[in-house]
């Protein structure tokens, strides 16, 4: 590893600590000056003082504000997450248990976005200025404008309830269940332990939601793949490949595509943020049993512990895959550095 | 080894480009010969029209630009004719090209032997990956690579090795005809001398017809039988190398040439000619160098004069010999 990449390096993580900081901090203070006393909502109306009180003690809810940070920050630093207050277990246990079906949507998601958005975005490309590229392109930001909880109900009231095609909610049907959790992504797990029933049941449930988050997404995509592919089409070895006999098919899909490649790998790990967003929407949407799901059911409850943990949860992990990017960034590009 | 039989015959050749500003018309009329087993080297300066018309040559011209009309005739063969399947299964086997910059026309993400097996197998799709490997393996050898570079990405070779790789793909099979275009400009003098080198041998051994497209004076004396010179989309000249370069004709192709450093700086100072190539969206009329030509008569402003045989294999394009009697045009003395 060169000096310079080395100290790209160093820089891009120290960078990163004030802003997980900054994060951690706006997590705290925003659940604090949030409306409702969790004491009050979770114990209900009529609770004596003194059960509120006994409530707020045991959660450190008394102690000065200053104190709770404190306590707060050095807990992180643990990985802990502190105590859900409505479900008496470590928060960190709730995102074990809720997060595996996140992942499992976020890849879905993402497999929908990279083929759709690569194929149509250098289909665009090879055809310019076509009415297809045209109707790309125009396609690309209707897509990317639609609210994702709208395009949800659109796919479930086609698919779902109109034709029965595909379940609109939950990962698995009533009475299935995996034998064995290994990862937690039950079409992976399925397929580990060669259930083929659940990995079907799995699967079918998996896709509309996938193609909701997947096609919104999927419009930067095509926008980006178009950009970058005739950036490459106009380049000299596109041209010689051209006056060697090749079919432009090759050329576009092999040659092409390949070296576009690079900037839109790179995307794919930038989107993971907007793909975390987009997943607590469309869990919402579709009863997802994911994150998502467990932030707004628990905010709900003025679970303040789990929301938070959730939250950090979220922010770290945003964090630290934008921090990989960035170094694999380094990698493959040397003209980048600080 | 040199025939008066044609392989490539090209006339009244119009490639147009459509820009914002207008038509620009980057070859306008262009006629000439391709013999079979020459050397032919076409001169000008940047933007003259020589790398679009060979371009052109294989039907290689992308929007926004067109072969306006014209007709091109490759070995027997109306290739203006030809369904754009067969046109792309000529191009590569039959008329190949070398290009300028042998690091950017090389697939960087593709190894070195890909791109030659890639290359035999679209034509010779019965060919299999190992055989083709194999066959890669014995045209880099021949061309001083050595065999274990095969597996290399471009970017780990040389300027030079680069250079031999695209002339590997321009050989690979066995083309007819080779166009370079500007492919030594991006060589340092040794290297580009190597090349030259090569590609002398290379056409004796492949029986190779060479359209080497250049603006190197030097490169076309040392290698070229015969000579096109053009200027501002026009062909100007056309003679025997020799020819050319003691008797010209034309007073671009004067002035061309005495505006190329001589070894032996006799010259106190390089003749610059004045004035600067024609805008090709509005060019001047007449004679397209009649604004910078020192022997300008009435004439060329008002009309262009046209590319004829003034005398046997030395044809120019220009007024000054226009009086002198029958001219016999291009087209009429290949007939």
């Amino acid at each position: 590893m060169s000096p310079a990449l080395r100290r790209y390096i160093i820089v891009r993580v120290l960078l990163t600590i004030p802003m997980v900081l900054i994060l951690v901090s706006l997590v705290f203070i925003v659940l604090r000056v949030l409306p409702g006393d969790p004491a009050v909502a979770i114990l209900r109306e009529g609770a004596s003082e003194e059960q509120l009180a006994s409530f707020r003690a045991a959660l450190g809810l008394d102690k000065p504000l200053h104190v709770q940070y404190v306590e707060f920050l050095t807990g992180v630093l643990r990985f802990d997450f502190g105590y859900s207050m409505t479900r008496k277990v470590p928060v960190t246990r709730e995102i074990k248990t809720f997060f595996p079906a996140t992942v499992e949507l976020a890849l879905a998601s993402m497999f929908v976005t990279a083929v759709v958005g690569i194929f149509s975005g250098a289909f665009a490309a090879q055809h310019r200025k076509s009415p297809a590229d045209y109707a790309i392109r125009i396609l690309s930001i209707i897509l990317y404008s639609l609210p994702i909880f709208w395009l949800g109900l659109m796919l479930q009231m086609t698919f779902g309830t109109g034709l029965g095609w595909l379940p609109v909610s939950n990962r698995l049907s009533p009475g299935m269940a995996p034998k064995e959790v290994i990862t937690g992504l039950y079409t992976i797990d399925a397929i580990l332990t060669g259930d083929w029933a659940l990995f079907k049941d799995a699967a079918s449930h998996l896709v509309l939601p996938a193609l909701t988050l997947g096609l919104v997404l999927a419009g930067i995509f095509t926008r980006l793949t178009r950009a970058n592919m005739l950036d490459v089409l106009e380049q000299d070895f596109i041209t010689a490949g051209r006056a060697r006999g090749l079919r432009e098919r090759v050329l576009v899909y092999k040659h092409g595509l390949r070296n576009a490649f690079i900037p839109i790998v790179t995307l794919l790990g930038l989107q993971f943020a907007l793909l975390l967003a987009g997943a607590i929407l469309t869990e919402t949407t579709f009863s997802w049993p994911g994150m998502g799901r467990l932030v707004v059911d628990r905010i709900y409850d003025r679970d303040f512990t789990t929301v938070q943990g959730a939250i950090l949860f979220f922010a770290l992990l945003v964090a630290g895959i934008s921090l990989v990017v960035d170094i694999l960034y380094g990698f493959l590009d040397p003209r980048i550095r600080y | 080894m040199m025939t008066n039989d044609v392989l490539y015959r090209i006339r009244d050749l119009v490639v147009e480009y459509h820009t914002r500003a207008g038509i620009l018309t980057a070859v306008d009329h262009v006629s000439f010969d391709i013999r079979r087993g020459e050397v032919l080297g076409l001169v000008g300066e940047s933007g003259c029209g020589k790398s679009t018309l060979g371009k052109a040559l294989m039907r290689m011209i992308q929007e926004p630009g067109r072969i306006a009309s014209g007709e091109l005739w490759f070995d027997g063969m109306n290739l203006m004719q030809l369904p754009p399947g067969e046109m792309r299964k000529l191009r590569g086997s039959r008329i190949s090209m070398i290009f300028q910059d042998p690091m950017t026309s090389l697939n960087p993400v593709q190894r070195v032997v890909d791109h030659i097996t890639e290359t035999i197998r679209v034509h010779q799709p019965q060919t299999s990956e190992k055989a083709a490997r194999a066959r890669a393996a014995e045209l880099v050898d021949r061309l001083g690579i050595s065999r274990n570079r095969l597996d290399d990405y471009p970017h780990q070779l040389s300027g030079g090795m680069r250079q031999r790789v695209m002339i590997s793909l321009a050989l690979a099979l066995r083309a007819d005809l080779v166009i370079a275009d500007e492919a030594t400009t991006s060589l340092d003098v040794i290297v580009e001398a190597q090349f030259l080198d090569l590609l002398k041998e290379l056409r004796e051994e492949f029986n190779l017809t060479i359209l080497l497209i250049t603006h190197n004076i030097g490169i076309v004396a040392e290698l070229a039988d015969r000579v096109a010179v053009m200027y501002a989309g026009r062909m100007a000249e056309l003679a025997e190398v020799h020819e050319l370069f003691e008797r010209p004709d034309h007073p671009y192709t004067r002035g061309l040439l005495r505006a190329v450093p001589n070894i032996r700086l006799d010259d106190a100072e390089l003749y610059k000619m004045p004035g600067s190539p024609p805008d090709l969206v509005s060019p001047p009329p007449g004679c397209r160098f009649h604004p910078r030509c020192p022997d300008v008569m009435d004439i060329c402003t008002r009309q262009a004069p046209t590319f004829y045989e003034n005398k046997p294999g030395h044809f120019v394009n220009c007024w000054l010999y226009q009086e002198r009697e029958e001219n016999v045009s291009l087209e009429e003395a290949s007939s």
